[in-house]
């Protein structure tokens, strides 16, 4: 952006019209050079990832491969290599669910309730999850794990993934049930609903696209956090794809690009198919039913 | 049956806020009963309370023969419908209007049927497949009146139920409101902010003033005598003419001219006292030529309305002080002046008006075809058996308040 400014400024002798055409001409190419480079920059990591698995000898630059499937074959005879995403699917669907379910309970009570402090709480909650699933807790976290007999344990991944990622999600839902209007809820309230009734019929489906977001963001969190499934479970039995995606190493610690190019395109594909899923199935839709 | 009343009801809010004060209402059953008043009245909390939404700090609510004050929403056999009517956006209209049935454990068959049958009544028939966004404002609304009515509630509680809908559907859904209410003949109450509604609509009004009731009376009581200023000030399109007046024997000295004392108040008065005169502006004839025992100024403002206009006169106000009464009211000036000075005749012509010392404004309705031009001076007649006055702000008045009218059957009462 900076040579465009220069080289419009140095080209302009009088002002007059054509010099304006021309410094207007020479801005656009800049602008749209810089943003070729930008995308460029950001693509081709991307491009590797489409490329490199079907190349006969990938390196790590991108380009025109030597097509071949061998790469998906010798994938398919490690032995943990698909079992590991589906323990993937496993921690992330397991703690999806949780922090669906336990988050709008919650989003909606605090919503509701006038509690003093309710704001203060949110907040603190809010700070302290970041260390919940932090490095700097996984000693305690460990040593809770272990007294409650949750190592090398599923359960034990998914509780503790869970705890760390509700208060962000409560923090969202709430959003999304403070912007519907009460007079929903009073309305079946009136008719003799009960709350957990007044949860499931109007509640729920009203909110529907935030629990939507709430959990494809809790599956991509726990689809690529290494470190507490890496810490808890044991056995490359349980272990999900991205603490199996780095024992794709060669004995002598070189990185196994074949391998490797291959697993991490089977890796990322089922989280962006469940992107495009999620968003076309509950994109944001709100019929409106309240007169404004 | 389902009569509603409300014995000392009090509600205040955790702030401090009295929204109700140690209110007494009765409501017959079968009526169709307005709650009227100024925003921030207390209107909407009492209806609130009625349903359930808000408890109560004191006093209670009895619905027929229950006393319904600690009840939750749900057990009290009421059905409301909101003001913005909170139809569910993810549920059809089918779904909507039997969404009360269901959460009475209808099986789904029997409840579907209920809804098309109740749909049949109010003509969405064609709709029952529909979202409420693909809905009309008015279609809305008789969805939300179908889904209070699916549950067959004792009382119907409708929260300002026309303020949502453009001038035009407002006048088509009055009168389909008040059909449909004769027709079922339950219990309804709604709340509005608009007089000329609760004129139209209600069998009976109650207007609120700072969370109490300042008058209840059908629409032509609460027209025509209105039982203190405030109501009188409220009440009509263009508000009453309110106008320091003083007594004298058998007349009445207003604004300089002498008129006779109202009927009812004649031996309610005492000689020199000082009152407040009022009249609607529809009570007073306008003529351009000088009459006996009219009010005349000059016309400042013309407003044409349609088939009428609205013309305000200023007035030169009665002083008081210039005691230029020939007819010997001297005698009785002195002690009347200390008296009147704090009650609300003098404060309020002046503060009402604007138009300065000495001057008092009087709006008067005129018919097409004999409008003044601003600056023509002008005699108004107030007809007789129209006028009003009130002392400190109430009416002088021999008739007892309004009882409670008997219960009223539906035309089609439900059998």
């Amino acid at each position: 952006m900076t040579s465009t400014a220069t080289t419009a400024s140095s080209t302009e002798p009088t002002g007059d019209r054509p010099a304006v055409a021309v410094r207007h001409l020479l801005a656009q190419v800049g602008r749209y050079t810089f943003l070729c480079v930008v995308l460029g920059f950001f693509a081709l990591p991307l491009l590797w990832l489409a490329t490199a698995p079907f190349d006969d000898t990938p390196t790590v630059t991108a380009s025109l491969p030597a097509f071949t499937l061998d790469n998906f074959r010798a994938l398919l005879d490690n032995p943990y290599a698909l079992s590991s995403l589906l323990n993937s699917v496993y921690l992330a669907a397991g703690t999806a669910v949780l922090v669906v379910a336990f988050a709008a309970l919650a989003a909606y009570a605090l919503s509701r309730v006038r509690v003093p402090g309710r704001d203060a709480l949110l907040y603190g909650l809010l700070l302290l999850s970041s260390i919940v699933t932090g490095t700097a807790t996984m000693v305690p976290l460990f040593e809770l794990a272990f007294r409650l007999n949750l190592i090398d344990s599923r359960l034990g991944v998914i509780l503790i993934l869970s705890g760390g990622l509700l208060p962000a999600a409560i923090f969202i839902l709430k959003d999304f049930m403070d912007s519907t209007p009460t007079s929903y809820e009073e309305s079946a309230r009136v008719f003799g609903a009960s709350p957990l009734q007044i949860m499931r019929h109007i509640v729920v489906p009203l909110v529907r696209p935030g629990l939507a977001t709430v959990g494809v963001w809790a599956v991509a969190n726990v689809w690529g956090n290494f470190l507490v499934p890496f810490l808890l479970l044991r056995g490359p039995d349980k272990a999900p794809a991205a603490v199996i995606m780095y024992t794709l190493y060669t004995e002598g610690g070189q990185a196994d690009l074949r391998l490797l190019s291959t697993f991490s395109l089977l890796y990322s594909l089922p989280v962006a198919l469940m992107f495009v899923f999620v968003s076309s199935r509950y994109g944001f839709r709100f019929h409106g039913g309240i007169k404004r | 049956m389902s009569a509603i009343t409300m014995r000392e009801l009090t509600k205040v809010y955790p702030g401090g806020v009295r929204a109700l004060d140690a209110l007494d209402l009765e409501i017959a059953d079968g009526e169709f009963f307005a709650l009227l008043g100024p925003s921030g009245c207390g209107k909407t909390t009492l209806l609130r309370t009625i349903a359930g939404l808000e408890v109560a700090s004191g006093g209670s609510v009895r619905i027929g023969e229950r006393d319904v004050t600690n009840l939750p929403p749900g057990r009290r056999d009421v059905a409301m419908v909101f003001q913005d009517y909170a139809l569910f956006p993810h549920m059809t209209v089918r779904d909507n209007i039997a969404y009360p049935l269901r959460i009475k454990k209808v099986d789904r068959r029997s409840r579907a049927g209920k809804a098309g049958e109740t749909a049949d009544e109010l003509g969405l028939a064609g709709l029952l497949e529909r979202r409420p966004g693909q809905l009309s404002g008015g279609q809305q609304q008789r969805v939300a009146l179908a889904r209070a009515m699916a549950c067959h509630p004792q009382v119907f509680l409708l929260d300002e139920p026309l303020s949502n809908l453009d001038a035009r559907l407002r006048l088509e859904a009055r009168t389909f409101l008040k059909r449909l209410q004769r027709e079922l003949g339950v219990t309804t109450v709604f709340v509005t902010h608009d007089q000329a509604e609760a004129l139209a609509l209600a069998d009976r009004i109650a207007v609120m003033e700072g969370g109490r009731i300042r008058q209840v009376g059908t629409p032509t009581e609460v027209f025509r005598r209105p039982a203190n200023t405030f109501v009188a000030g409220f009440i009509g399109s263009t508000p009453m003419n309110l106008i320091a007046a003083r007594v004298h024997g058998e007349e009445l000295a207003v604004a300089r001219a002498r008129l006779p004392l109202p009927e009812d108040a004649r031996d309610r008065v005492t000689d020199g006292e000082r009152l407040v005169y009022g009249v609607r502006p529809e009570y007073l004839d306008y003529s351009a030529s000088p009459v006996d025992g009219a009010l005349t100024g000059e016309v400042v403002v013309v407003e044409n309305l349609g088939s009428v206009s609205l013309v305000s006169l200023d007035v030169p106000a009665d002083d008081p002080d210039a005691a230029d009464a020939p007819d010997g009211g001297a005698g009785p000036d002195g002690d009347a002046g200390p008296d009147g000075g704090d009650g609300p005749g003098a404060g309020l012509a002046a503060g009402d008006t604007g138009a300065g010392a000495g001057r008092t404004s009087v709006q008067v309705v005129v018919p097409e075809g004999s409008e003044p031009e601003p600056g023509d001076t002008g005699w108004v007649v107030p007809r007789p058996g129209r006028s009003l006055l009130y002392r400190d702000g109430n009416l002088v008045t021999a008739a007892p308040p309004a009882g409670v009218p008997a219960p009223r059957a539906g035309v089609a009462a439900r059998s």
